[in-house]
């Protein structure tokens, strides 16, 4: 076992940090204030190829994989959260569908521009209704004739606002449970009559991310976007999550140790009693409890990562490295602030920014709840 | 066309410090970067192979470490890359480093050669006009502009306090300026690609039949910096007038990062 990166993963770490520093950071407050991403950066993003890390060239993608993936989750939410979960949702959610369910002509049509940076995808699964508890859902699909009727509203749908295509969720058969009535449709959200995406729904965190409200009123589309079997629409859904999560949980370490340097930095500089207000053995204590924890979270996401990259069941290593990385998250960023006192709670710092961004980490792709639910799950205690 | 850029690993000075007693660069523990005048001659080459086709080839001489500075010129787009290093190289002046260079480069071939104007470590800006007297072509330092033409490139060459516009015919060298152009990052997929690809890597038995040993290396070296030491420095400045308070901050915030200060 070896705990380091080797010189791939290193020069892409590399990268992927003096991308987010120069290009990102910059720009991450005021996407915030604006609860708007800069389209200019999301060119940026596409053009050097952040959006197909571990996806085949077969395809268009970058040819490498989850665990870069992960480097480049935990880069660019050390500096903007809402970067993070951008990607996350395109690569983890919408094109590992796709990839992993998709016919070869849908790869070719379909998952080839997503991942080669020439368009965005999203994930329509949660309602209004039904969140963890997906049985819930209520957004159906009809077939007449050669195509499918959809109708219905999904919330929360993130990069809706500016995405190109949506792998949406719908029941085909609602006398059985959507477990197995459910199917998944490839959707074009620009220029699909039927098609409304709403404004960008107003957040605690993640401000600069899309996340809308998209409604399919009689929404046609052909069998030809069906993606895997009809009715078995669930098992897509549930094992995109199981990506996601991987995505979830280096997002949290980003957040988490973007908050923590911040915070040392400004502790450094500091100064409070005559010194600076990191020579305070309690200030080192808690730094080096939180980089202890932040670590730890950090490996388990790794390990998720390189399982998943192995072709390993990794769903249970990706529900735990997501429920202790977000829980380090909202720790770690509560204590940024704290460390840097007044100063922590204003704007001009960021790490207010984060702690917002935080908190939603306990909750998408799966509530911390949920996360225990699936690991128990696998734990076979009944 | 076939471009060869010569770059250096150096140490980012942005995070550099000067050892007290000595006044030398402290290198143990500093990130290391590829320079950045070369990077911007890197660049240039890049979208020159995309206006005229033709090859990027890089060329570094250094430690066995500088390895990482060729795959990230690979990770931009470089075609092919060349390691320069053996014990007989250390301890080169710019004389002999661009005698080893001047060697390597002829054994490659080339239509157009690009350094960098000069390094941040050394500052010497020798090394690139050397090697072009070493290999008989025509030379135009400080280019800040550079287009292709047929058979010559059309290169802008910059003064304190005026251009000129020169048509060199090719094959011949250039040192850019970092202004030349803003270099690109490197891909994910480029760096894929960086390490699937070979970084071949010569000594001096692959250059023996081009290079006497008498002036390469330490001993081969006519100069020889024997003591290094701080001075107060004393910078013209540049005067930025007619700003408002909040432009005056950015222009001198804008700066300051430009420079890697802060």
């Amino acid at each position: 076992m070896d705990f380091k990166l080797d010189k791939t993963h290193l020069l892409m770490q590399e990268m992927f940090r003096r991308f987010a520093e120069t290009e990102i950071k910059p720009l991450a407050k005021e996407m915030d204030e604006k609860e708007a991403y800069d389209p200019a950066l999301l060119a940026q993003l596409q053009r050097y190829g952040f959006f197909g890390i571990p996806y085949s060239r077969q395809y268009g993608g970058a040819g490498s994989d989850t665990l870069a993936y992960t480097l480049c989750m935990e880069e660019v939410s050390k500096v903007d959260a809402s970067t993070g979960i951008t990607i996350s949702v395109h690569t983890s959610l919408c094109c590992s569908c796709i990839d992993r369910f998709g016919t070869e002509e849908q790869k070719q049509r379909f998952l080839r521009p997503l991942i080669d940076g020439s368009k965005l995808g999203s994930y329509g699964l949660t309602e209004p209704g039904a969140g963890s508890d997906v049985q819930g859902a209520q957004t159906t699909a009809v077939k007449d004739g050669d195509e499918w009727v959809i109708n219905g509203s999904k919330i929360f749908t993130t990069n809706s606002g500016f995405a190109d295509l949506c792998v949406v969720f719908a029941l085909t058969d609602r006398t059985v449970p959507a477990a197995k009535g459910m199917t998944a449709f490839l959707v074009d959200l620009k220029g699909t009559p039927g098609v409304t995406v709403s404004e960008n729904i107003e957040r605690m965190g993640i401000r600069a991310a899309s996340n809308c409200i998209v409604s399919y009123d009689n929404v046609r589309v052909g069998a030809d976007r069906v993606l895997g079997q009809v009715g078995k629409g669930f098992r897509i859904a549930m094992a995109a999550l199981d990506c996601g999560r991987i995505g979830i949980a280096a997002q949290a370490v980003g957040i988490a140790q973007g908050a923590l340097d911040e915070a040392i930095k400004y502790a450094k500089e500091r100064k409070q009693f005559g010194k600076s207000i990191v020579s305070f053995q309690n200030s080192q204590f808690k730094i080096a409890e939180m980089q202890t924890k932040i670590d730890a979270a950090r490996l388990m996401t790794w390990r998720a990562a390189i399982a998943e990259d192995n072709h390993e069941a990794f769903g249970p290593y990706a529900a735990m490295a997501k429920l202790l990385a977000s829980d380090v998250a909202v720790e770690v960023t509560r204590f940024a602030v704290q460390l840097m006192g007044g100063y922590g709670f204003c704007r001009e710092y960021p790490v207010e920014r984060m702690y917002r961004d935080a908190k939603i980490t306990e909750i998408y792709e799966g509530t911390s709840e949920v996360m225990k639910m699936v690991i128990s799950g696998s734990m076979k205690l009944k | 066309m076939k471009i060869v850029v010569c770059i250096k690993q150096v140490p980012d000075t942005a995070e550099v410090k000067l050892d007290p007693k000595t006044n030398t660069l402290i290198r143990e523990g500093v990130p290391s970067i590829i320079n950045h005048d070369d990077k911007a001659g890197l660049e240039t080459a890049l979208q020159l192979r995309e206006q005229v086709g033709g090859t990027v080839t890089v060329v570094c001489m250094g430690p066995p470490q500088a390895d990482v500075a060729l795959r990230e010129a690979l990770a931009m787009g470089a075609d092919e890359a060349y390691l320069l290093s053996a014990r007989e190289f250390g301890g080169s002046d710019t004389y002999a480093t661009a005698t080893i260079l001047a060697a390597a480069l002829r054994k490659i071939g080339f239509d157009l050669v690009i350094t960098g104007r000069q390094a941040i470590d050394g500052d010497t800006a020798q090394v690139g006009p050397q090697i072009a007297e070493q290999l008989h072509i025509p030379q135009v330092s400080y280019a800040e502009a550079l287009r292709a033409e047929g058979d010559h490139v059309i290169v802008q060459r910059q003064f304190e306090d005026r251009s000129h516009l020169l048509q060199v015919q090719l094959p011949c060298l250039v040192t850019a300026l970092s202004e030349l152009n803003q270099a690109r990052y490197m891909s994910v997929g480029g760096i894929v690609d960086a390490y699937a690809k070979d970084v071949t890597v010569w000594g001096f038995e692959d250059l023996k039949n081009d290079l006497n040993p008498a002036f390469i290396g330490l001993n081969g070296s006519p100069t020889n910096v024997f003591q290094s030491f701080g001075k107060q420095l004393r910078a013209p400045g540049v005067v930025l007038s007619g700003l408002s308070a909040d432009e005056a901050v950015d222009a001198i915030m804008q700066t300051l990062i430009q420079r890697h200060i802060i």
